[in-house]
């Protein structure tokens, strides 16, 4: 009987569904255009970095290295003297500054080891670390490729030969796509979930539903599973067609074991979407609430950055955060293809968290609703 | 002034979208009397007061108000300060945070009264309405009835020729509804000149006034004197002659009420007790709802409940319901207690609440099958119910419409079928007949007695229309959550001696709000001889310094804006958070979460040489301050196992014979398997063991004798970090997340506070008061701006102290850059709040105008050099690229303002175009 309850508001939820355009259209752009879009639009570590070079030397060598940079990964260099280096790196012309300095060719060929200075412009994080590691390697190449012309180099005896497991290429698009989809998930389950407590309670019919027998129990665990099955359709659509079909991603693990382990994470984010419903008086507060809940949760979860770089206490306390479970469980299975065996205790984590979210949010529910009067 | 109409109207017409509001009305509306419009809600009154009054624009036909065509903006402006306008709906004009002399003060800046001025008419006003005691009372608090006498003060604070009042008094209790009328005919009296018009959907109301207009469907259907209006039809009631004047087709199957006398109708004992409440109370707080409510109805008993908005009545038909557990006292539902936690008697009781609660996205049959479906009823006995229901309910037609597609009459009867589905013995109804017209209204009223008398269905059933309450067998009537008499209407009314229901119910308020009050200097029985004196003097005499408000721009008037809106959001927890916290929550939170330091990844070694020189490889990666030594690896297995459950980010295998080989100058290989399920991590652990690679050979080159020179000793490269020598992520973005948080709440809030108040209906004051555009957006803005350089200090001091990222150039010219791109980032809230309608769309479209832009075309992480296409348009024309550069050069690379020139110009003149902008495309008044 109860069941029924369940299953019957559930229905009527997806009902409502089907009948909000503006919801549907939000649902199909944030697994298909969303994903795709923010996944390939993720650069690649270094793209048309702006360098200049201080040419002192004005030798062939200096010539060689000048014609080493070009797009994508660097504009090509702009000749620039001296006394403008500083200037333009103070005003962020310039992410790079290569000085070579006068009698370069003259010393390297006389084996004494001259020095050539490269000026990064470090507050540019995302080009200054790895693309001062390119230069390197860049100007290395060419001056030893012309050294070789005129004396004897050995290549280094010790060889360092690197692999890139589960990525081989090391494709920003791969772990975009997976991470854009883990977002969406917990975005669309939250705003589904405590959009339609909301709009119930504004249009007045939440207050109708309690003077009929049913529970507030009911409501809630309807509410779950309706907008829980909504969102891991449209993910399971979505990893089918748009991350293997359209992007290409390889799968490495059972798309069915993830697929169990967003259900409980969707359990856990719906369950929060009620909460903040029940925390928000309108609809406009909602939104609000939830850019300062979403956030965190998707910035700090080790989606974005890796988790062993947070604070000791900000890594903490995102262990309390579903999306912090669900994105290594995530990662462990779809690039690694990590099986039950590995994953089950961050599913059980995320059961545990989605339990205490239900039973709070079923609490905050319960208070409110006894205060709608 | 009476020489000729205060409106008149040629041909108006008016529709939104497919929907035809006015269908070419031509009107005059009288000058110096009480000129009413009736008809029932949708027929166009509020839409042609609109007009009249200015706020909406003009599109059909031509409209003169006071002498000149409103279509133009020169007269509007010059005849809008001579009329007064309140919007339909309790306080819709009012800001319900502000108290009530607040809300009377911003009207009166708005007029430009000084500040003696603004006191003393002030004081006047409150006095006459009889608020003089709740000046402090937040608008949002007060009663119905005390709204719309506020509404009133700010209306005539300016003593306006054009009183224009729609439907002032639906929805407030008879007592303060006569009390209004008195109110407004003695400021009349005081100001004869002065023109009102009124819509009014209670036709006791409009009897009273001097002439009338009677409207349907966006037509005039007649005009005239209520007397004239009533001999042309032959009838006895105004109603009676409003229907009479409908067209034939809507006047279709209308039967006056007939109502058989209940078959109980004896003593109060007689019959079976169907509901009976003892000593019901339910406190919220300290605020007492509903106060020892005690009553007793019959079975099959058509039972009224009157009463004020807020007076309990809805609160006691939810604890009957088992809504709401009472707080104190007991209720008996035939014979069996109510309990809120029972389902059981929620079966027994079918309700209706105040308004149309039911799915709109379901059809009328999905809605009648999920309320049977959650009562229970067997699957097979559902579809037989709902075609009883739709038969008997006169549903059949529209099975399958969505119930918006339906005019309220339908509504209401699917609602009762709804609450009908399961047979309930008992229905509860809350003013279930609000805002439908008269003939719709006995239709539902005939079914109600048909349920009564013929099924024995109970009814316990509240409103506001005085005729609907004379068909009850019984009524009740409330105030301030007590009952105050129960009887039959006839009883009542002989009882008192009075005229009719009305009267007698006026009488009974009177008498308990005088006790509630006792002799209180202004008790609300009062109001109505003392209002007399008061208003009079106000009014009659001209007031001595009414400033004829200027016409260009007021800084005022603009500061008005301003310090309401201050207050408002002062009182506004969720905003005033967001505002605050909300910025330093978000920088926390980026601070840690977009930060590109690598750092203690794990990292284990598959050691197969186990010599000295194997471990001295070991070493040199595991002492640096990025990786972090694990358990060594045992063999591939173990590997395999590590990397698939994330455990090890690096894992390095040295071969057998390591050690020996390096030392004879063989060739080996070492192998690094790096985790690329994280690219970017993958990317720095590259680069990173590369680097501790290069060293170790140069460290084992420069101790043992070197055979040739390596590639690595030709030269050497000498990498200067500048500005930011540690190459700390913190450094790098903290001063760059200050301009998009800056940017994001500033402007979010700003559209925010504008589509609010388009939202509450209070923008109607900046369509009809004397405001100009470029006062209302710059009055709004300063708030927000100061808001943000409270911010911006916060930030600044969270960059100094939490994240510890030094200041080192010049905080003046970081101030003063912030002071500037925060009026540009308010700027584009406003540009945004003039084509978004509802709030939540202001929040996800200033997301989507700031959060893209500002996060990547503005060069927080790749420079503006380095984007293509629209990505560089955007990146070149957005002001946060400037103040990006401006924040970063003041505290990573020591400038000051000389070395910043080319970044102020471009953000000196993104304020004042998009302010400009905005300006160009706000609606002074509402189409």
């Amino acid at each position: 009987m109860r069941l029924a309850n369940i299953g019957t508001l559930g229905v009527k939820e997806l009902r409502s569904l089907v009948r909000d355009p503006m919801m549907l259209v939000l649902i199909v752009y944030s697994f298909t255009l969303a994903i795709y879009s923010a996944a390939t639009a993720m650069p690649e570590t270094l793209s048309r970095a702006a360098i200049s070079i201080v040419d002192e030397d004005r030798s062939p060598v200096s010539a060689r290295i000048a014609g080493a940079f070009y797009p994508p990964y660097f504009l090509p260099p702009v000749p620039i003297t001296q006394g403008e280096m500083d200037g333009r790196m103070d005003a962020g012309l310039d992410t790079f500054a290569l000085d070579i300095p006068p009698d370069f060719q003259r010393d390297l060929l006389a084996g004494r080891q001259p020095t050539i200075q490269l000026n990064v412009d470090a507050t540019r994080m995302s080009q200054a670390f790895t693309g001062s590691g390119y230069v390197q390697t860049i100007v290395g190449e060419e001056v030893a490729a012309f050294a070789r012309r005129y004396r004897a180099v050995e290549t280094p005896q010790v060889e360092l030969v690197l692999r890139a497991r589960f990525n081989p290429e090391l494709k920003p698009s791969w772990f975009g796509a997976i991470m854009q989809l883990i977002n969406q998930i917990t975005m669309l389950s939250i705003v589904l979930a405590g959009a339609a407590l909301i709009r119930e309670r504004e249009h007045g019919t939440l207050e109708h539903l309690l003077v009929m027998p049913v529970t507030p129990f009911e409501i809630m665990t309807a509410k779950v599973w309706a907008m829980a099955l909504v969102v891991l359709l449209a993910s399971a659509f979505c990893i089918a067609l748009v991350v293997q079909g359209l992007m290409g991603v390889p799968i490495q693990g059972s798309v069915p074991l993830f697929l169990a382990g967003a259900a409980l994470h969707v359990f856990a984010t719906t369950s929060m979407g009620i909460f903040l419903g029940t925390v928000a008086r309108s609809m406009p507060q909602f939104g609000l609430l939830l850019i300062l809940v979403l956030l965190p949760l998707q910035m700090l979860s080790g989606g974005s950055t890796p988790r062993e770089s947070m604070p000791e206490f900000v890594q903490v306390v995102m262990l309390a955060a579903p999306t912090t479970h669900f994105v290594s469980l995530a990662q462990a299975i779809l690039y690694r293809g990590a099986g039950l065996s590995v994953v089950w205790p961050k599913m059980l984590m995320l059961a545990v968290i989605g339990g205490a979210l239900f039973g709070f949010a079923l609490a905050r529910f319960r208070e409110s609703v006894a205060r709608i009067g | 002034m009476t020489a000729g109409p205060a409106a008149r109207l040629q041909e108006v017409g008016l529709r939104y979208g497919r929907t035809v509001a006015l269908d070419a009305v031509t009107l005059d509306l009288p000058a110096g009397c009480m000129a009413g419009l009736i008809g029932p809600d949708g027929v166009g009154k509020s839409s042609l007061l609109a007009l009249v009054s200015g706020a909406r624009r003009i599109q059909a036909g031509r409209v003169e108000v006071l002498g000149g065509d409103m279509a133009s903006a020169r007269h509007r402006g010059a005849v809008g300060p001579r009329i007064a306008y309140m919007p339909q709906g309790l306080g819709r004009n009012l800001y319900p945070t502000l108290s009530v002399f607040e809300n009377i003060d911003f009207f009166g800046r708005l007029f430009g009264h000084g500040r003696a001025e603004r006191e003393r008419r002030i004081a006047e006003l409150v006095e006459a309405t009889g608020l003089a005691p709740f000046t402090d009372r937040p608008a949002g608090k007060l009663s119905g009835g005390m709204k719309q006498k506020l509404s009133l003060c700010c209306s005539l604070i300016h003593d306006p020729d054009l009183l224009i009042l729609d439907e002032p008094t639906t929805g407030v209790d008879p007592l303060s509804r006569r009390q209004f009328w008195e109110l407004v005919a003695h400021i009349r009296a005081g100001r004869p000149g002065m023109s009102v018009v009124v819509a009014t959907a209670y036709m006791e109301e409009a009897a009273q006034f001097d002439w009338l207009a009677a409207m349907q469907g966006g037509r005039v259907l007649a005009t005239g004197t209520p007397r004239a209006l009533m001999e042309r039809t032959g009838a006895a009631s105004l109603e009676a002659a409003f229907v009479a004047l409908l067209p034939e087709a809507e006047r279709e199957g209308h039967r006056p009420v007939e109502i058989r006398p209940f078959a109980g109708a004896g003593g109060e004992e007689d019959g079976e007790a169907a509901i009976e409440a003892r000593g019901l109370t339910m406190r919220f707080g300290d605020f007492v709802a509903v106060d020892k409510v005690s009553f007793r109805i019959r079975r099959g008993e058509i039972f009224g409940f009157l009463g004020s908005n807020g007076c309990g009545k809805t609160t006691t038909m939810k604890m009957l319901t088992g809504l709401l557990p009472a707080s104190e006292g007991q209720a008996w539902l035939f014979g069996q207690e109510v309990d809120a936690g029972d389902i059981g008697t929620r079966r027994r009781v079918g309700y209706m609440s105040q308004s149309f609660s039911l799915y709109s996205e379901l059809t009328v049959r999905q809605n009648l099958e999920l309320h049977a479906r959650l009562f229970n009823m067997p699957a097979a006995a559902i579809p037989a119910r709902v075609a009883e229901m739709a038969r008997r309910f006169e549903l059949a037609g529209i099975l399958d419409t969505l119930p918006e597609a339906l005019p309220l009459g339908q509504r209401q009867r699917l609602s009762l079928a709804v609450a009908m589905i399961h047979g309930p013995e008992m229905l509860i109804l809350d003013e279930p007949t609000s805002g439908v017209d008269p003939v719709a209204r006995d239709g539902f009223w005939r079914i109600l007695v048909e349920l009564a008398r013929r099924d024995r269905v109970t009814i316990f059933i509240s409103t506001h229309f005085m005729n609907e309450a004379e068909r009850c067998d019984r009524i009740s009537l409330m105030h301030a959550g007590r009952v105050l008499v129960s009887d039959t209407p006839a009883a009542l009314v002989e009882k008192r001696g009075a005229r009719n229901l009305e009267q007698a119910f006026i009488a009974y308020l009177e008498e308990a709000v005088a006790e509630a009050e006792g002799p209180a200097p202004i008790p609300a029985t009062a109001p109505v001889p003392a209002a007399k004196g008061a208003a009079q003097t106000l009014l009659a005499s001209p007031p001595p310094a009414s400033p004829s408000p200027r016409r260009g721009f007021d800084i005022r008037r603009m500061f008005s804006f301003s310090r309401r809106e201050a207050m408002e959001l002062r009182r506004d927890p969720v905003r005033a958070t967001l505002a605050l916290l909300g910025s330093l929550i978000l920088m926390v939170v980026m601070g840690y979460g977009i930060t590109m330091d690598v750092e203690e990844l794990a990292f284990a070694v598959l050691d197969r040489d186990q010599t000295t020189t194997s471990r001295d490889y070991t070493l040199n990666i595991a002492g640096s301050r990025y990786f972090t030594e694990q358990p060594p690896i045992a063999d591939y297995d173990d590997l395999d196992r590590r990397m698939r459950a994330g455990e090890v980010a690096l894992a390095i295998e040295i071969p057998p014979g390591f050690g020996r080989d390096v030392a004879r100058g063989r060739a080996v290989q070492v192998g690094a398997w790096i985790d690329g399920a994280m690219p970017s991590r993958a990317q720095t652990v590259r680069g990173y063991v590369q680097g501790m690679h290069a060293d170790w050979l140069a460290q084992r080159a420069a101790q043992g004798p070197g055979g040739g020179v390596t590639a690595g000793q030709l030269f050497t490269i000498e990498t200067r970090f500048r500005y930011n020598p540690d190459v700390r992520s913190l450094v790098s973005m903290v001063p760059a997340m200050i301009p998009i948080l800056l940017m994001l709440i500033p402007a979010m809030l700003t559209a925010l506070s504008i589509v609010r108040e388009k939202e509450m209906g209070s923008i109607v004051n900046l369509y009809v008061t004397p405001v100009t555009r470029l006062e209302f957006l710059l009055g709004k803005q300063l708030p927000y701006v100061l808001l943000g350089m409270a911010n911006f200090l916060l930030l600044v001091g969270l960059a100094l102290f939490l994240f510890d990222v030094p200041l080192t150039g010049s905080f003046p010219a970081l101030a003063a850059a912030s002071l500037i791109y925060l009026c540009a980032a308010t700027a584009l809230g406003l540009l945004a709040s003039t084509f978004l309608r509802t709030q939540i769309a202001a929040i996800f479209g200033t997301a989507v105008m700031t959060i893209l832009p500002a996060t990547q075309f503005s060069g927080l992480i790749d420079p503006v050099s380095s984007l293509e296409g629209a990505g560089a348009v955007i990146g070149n024309l957005y002001p946060t690229t400037y103040y990006v550069t401006i924040a970063r050069g003041t505290f990573s690379k020591a400038l000051h303002f000389a070395d910043l020139r080319g970044e102020f110009l471009p953000l000196l003149l993104a304020a004042p175009v998009l302010i400009g902008l905005s300006a160009a495309l706000l609606k002074k008044q509402e189409r």
